[in-house]
């Protein structure tokens, strides 16, 4: 995949961004579901069949059903979005996905007007995720959204990475990336997407609702309370690489940050 | 006396006879392996990270394995008394490591950070606490020690190793997202270990 990929990507593209390499992208991985190492997903994931792959839809739209996932997004065309990607592990990344922009796949389904959250859920197939057998995190996983943060023109559901099929690992079929929020909100492996009313479980903030809100925006001034969160180690720099100042939804401030105007952002963590 | 009772004697026997530098020597094994592998790319994409892991966790099986020491002697008549010190040292040489990695490459020496880190965040005092508790039992690992000080003056001091083995094994827990069988299993080796002198100390 070129940097530029597509038309008119520039605002989002943030080509001064250098990626990380293809085998650092697709050997790091948090998926819990395939064990709690980094390098367990890359090991485990192969097992996992994701064609075909069916999506539940449902909840305050108007064409709910059960979706053969090519059916659901085939026709709607892919571009690349080159990411900053920040764990609440204090670690980033930089990331060349290719998707669509969640917004897409909402319109074609359709959302009614009292939707006010989007929930997703990850598959939990017991015969090829180890983890799921133990109850270390209420499975499935499960995150969500905010109904404009959804719609934001950054927020993109990912099948691809660096022009190739999204490795297994790294969330196949179909994931999401918030790139201002703290990885774990990106769910992978998606199964259900529901729209909804009320603010949605999500798997961190419910198992461990102090050290992790449903907002979950990268902030350097909101410390996890068992480490900081002012810097962040690059993944692929080496012994000596180093750690980078953490910056205010992960730099992508100037897109997202008024979603949030009047919020006290300590609160809503 | 039976098979099983004969047993201990014998390999306290055979250790009698060895002397402790190669001790020293197989316990830097796996640490130079470690720092070849830092060196040459064979960590990952997050060296500095697994470096800091490993070290701790060296750190913490040659401390325990310290601990087992003296329930072998109490409990199997196995003598190895003689390996703890070197053990004990290991163990002590790897958290020296592990907490300069952290200082070093990890922070890269932001103070600020750095002290507030150390104060405000509960896994990290632990992990520090633990480390101050050893500083001055390996400052005393040395022969003149022991007599300077009263063997017994110097064995209550150096019961500090059971609640910095407790609090290493604590740091290890608290630095992870969720609970794994790995970190309990380690401080469950603790706690037994530590609770075992139960059976023999009877003033603390």
């Amino acid at each position: 995949g070129s940097i530029a990929g597509g038309m008119g990507l520039g605002a989002w593209a943030q080509e001064a961004l250098v990626p990380n390499e293809w085998d650092a992208i697709t050997s790091y991985n948090n998926f819990y579901e395939f064990g709690t190492d980094k390098s367990d997903p890359v090991q485990n994931a192969g097992d996992m069949v994701t064609s075909p792959w069916k999506v539940t839809v449902d909840g305050l739209v108007d064409n709910p059903g059960d979706y053969d996932l090519a059916d659901l997004i085939g026709d709607i065309p892919t571009e690349e979005r080159i990411y900053r990607f920040r764990c609440v592990e204090a670690w980033s990344m930089v990331i060349p996905w290719n998707g669509f922009e969640l917004n897409k796949l909402l319109a074609k389904v359709g959302v009614k007007a009292d939707a006010k959250f989007v929930a997703f859920e990850t598959a939990v197939l017991p015969d090829v995720m180890e983890g799921v057998n133990y109850p270390f995190l209420d499975w499935p996983y499960r995150e969500g959204l905010r109904l404009d943060e959804a719609m934001h023109p950054l927020t993109i559901m990912a099948t691809g990475i660096y022009g190739r099929p999204i490795p297994n690992q790294n969330g196949a079929p179909m994931r999401l990336v918030v790139p201002w929020k703290y990885g774990f909100k990106s769910i992978k492996s998606i199964v259900r997407i529901s729209l909804v009313e009320e603010q949605p479980y999500a798997t961190w903030q419910a198992t461990n609702p102090r050290e992790y809100g449903f907002y979950s925006n990268v902030n350097p001034e909101v410390d996890h309370p068992r480490w900081s969160q002012a810097t962040e180690r690059v993944v692929g720099s080496g012994l000596f690489g180093g750690r980078i100042d953490t910056l205010p939804f992960n730099g992508y401030a100037d897109q997202v940050a008024s979603l949030y105007d009047g919020m006290d952002l300590r609160e809503n963590f | 006396m039976s098979a099983v009772g004969t047993i201990g004697p014998r390999i306290s026997g055979a250790a009698r006879k060895l002397p402790t530098w190669p001790v020293y020597l197989v316990g830097m094994v796996p640490g130079g392996f470690l720092i070849w592998a830092a060196l040459t790319g064979g960590l990952g994409f997050d060296p500095v990270n697994k470096l800091e892991l490993e070290l701790g966790l060296l750190s913490l099986q040659f401390l325990l394995g310290s601990l087992l020491i003296s329930p072998l002697l109490r409990f199997g008549r196995v003598n190895l008394i003689k390996f703890r010190k070197a053990l004990g040292l290991l163990a002590f040489g790897y958290l020296v490591l592990h907490f300069l990695v952290w200082l070093l490459l990890d922070l890269q020496l932001r103070w600020g950070q750095i002290g507030a880190d150390i104060v405000k965040r509960p896994y990290l005092t632990v992990g520090f606490a633990a480390f101050l508790m050893l500083v001055p039992l390996a400052a005393t690992s040395w022969q003149g020690a022991i007599r300077r000080m009263s063997s017994q003056a110097w064995a209550r001091l150096h019961r500090l190793v059971y609640p910095a083995a407790i609090l290493g094994c604590v740091h290890f827990i608290m630095q992870e997202k969720v609970w794994t069988a790995e970190s309990l299993a380690y401080l469950a080796a603790a706690i037994l270990l530590v609770g075992s002198r139960l059976a023999w100390i009877r003033r603390w």
